[in-house]
């Protein structure tokens, strides 16, 4: 990594099947991320992904940069758009990209990092620290 | 009815020891496709100087979701979950959860804010091991939108 760096973005389809094998795994089983009938009592278009899938997946993407599964020493987000996932068979996607903003003397650098979906950001103050490898 | 901001501070009582078990682990990367195998296979990760195999970076909102509980549910404090939003969501590490570790979830208010009809509610949850060892911090800013 160097310092202004762009990574390669990443590309995560997410249909309703994640959202439930997610909820199982996470054991968060709002129903606003399964029940369209529960969404839209709520507001909301239609079922949302976990924030916490999302960021799940932002992390895949870091730790991906990164070169290892323990890179990540601090990893903060804000949810500021929800994502929806229509019942079809393609679902949605969410892309992911991060600048390197600093490197310390130990090696620990800074990326910002950025997720959309179909071209609107879905995360604010997203950022991470990550163990670089050179 | 605003959240009290006399609840800053408030230390939660730890919750039960909690077994980070190989399956879970396993089905909790799986379903964030993580496929890495310091997150599946025991040797991989030991490959890497790890007992067993490693947690997914946001594998502990698990833990500390479950443990918030008590605060969510905190009658004192009387927050409304139908009207809560999860806001913000931060993590830092000492090191990473791997399987086998017993991690003890303890919760404390951080900060109580009002703005524009709407209640911020940071805590920080801090995970450690019965010996002590400080494993990951937990932040998480609840909103809680204005009635009506």
């Amino acid at each position: 990594m160097r310092v202004d760096e762009q990574l390669p973005a990443r590309a995560y389809r997410v249909t309703r099947a994640d959202l439930v094998r997610y909820a199982g795994a996470s054991r968060d089983f709002n129903p606003i991320h399964w029940s369209d009938r529960f969404a839209n009592g709520v507001g909301l278009p239609g079922v949302i992904a976990h924030g916490m899938f999302t960021m799940a997946l932002v992390g895949r993407a870091v730790n991906e940069w990164a070169g290892a599964p323990d890179a990540v020493v601090d990893f903060g987000v804000r949810f500021t758009r929800p994502v929806v996932v229509p019942d079809d068979d393609t679902g949605t996607e969410i892309v992911v990209s991060a600048v390197v903003k600093q490197i310390d003397p130990d090696g620990l650098a800074e990326l910002d990092l950025t997720a959309t979906c179909n071209g609107e950001k879905v995360l604010g103050l997203a950022r991470a620290v990550v163990r670089s490898t050179g | 009815m605003p959240l009290d901001p006399s609840f800053e501070g408030r230390v939660y009582p730890p919750a039960p020891p909690y077994l980070v078990g190989r399956e879970k682990l396993r089905e909790f990367a799986t379903a964030i496709g993580a496929t890495d195998p310091a997150y599946h296979e025991v040797a991989a990760a030991a490959a890497l100087g790890y007992q067993d195999i490693l947690a997914p970076p946001t594998f502990p909102i698990v833990i500390s979701d479950a443990a918030g509980q008590q605060i969510i549910h905190d009658p004192e404090l009387g927050m409304d979950y139908s009207r809560v939003v999860h806001g913000d969501q931060r993590f830092v590490y000492d090191r990473p959860v791997v399987a086998g570790d017993v991690l003890i979830c303890q919760h404390t208010i951080e900060s109580i804010t009002s703005r524009g009809g709407h209640d911020f509610l940071t805590t920080r949850a801090e995970l450690t091991t019965p010996q002590g060892e400080r494993v990951v911090r937990i932040w998480v800013k609840l909103v809680q939108r204005g009635e009506g």
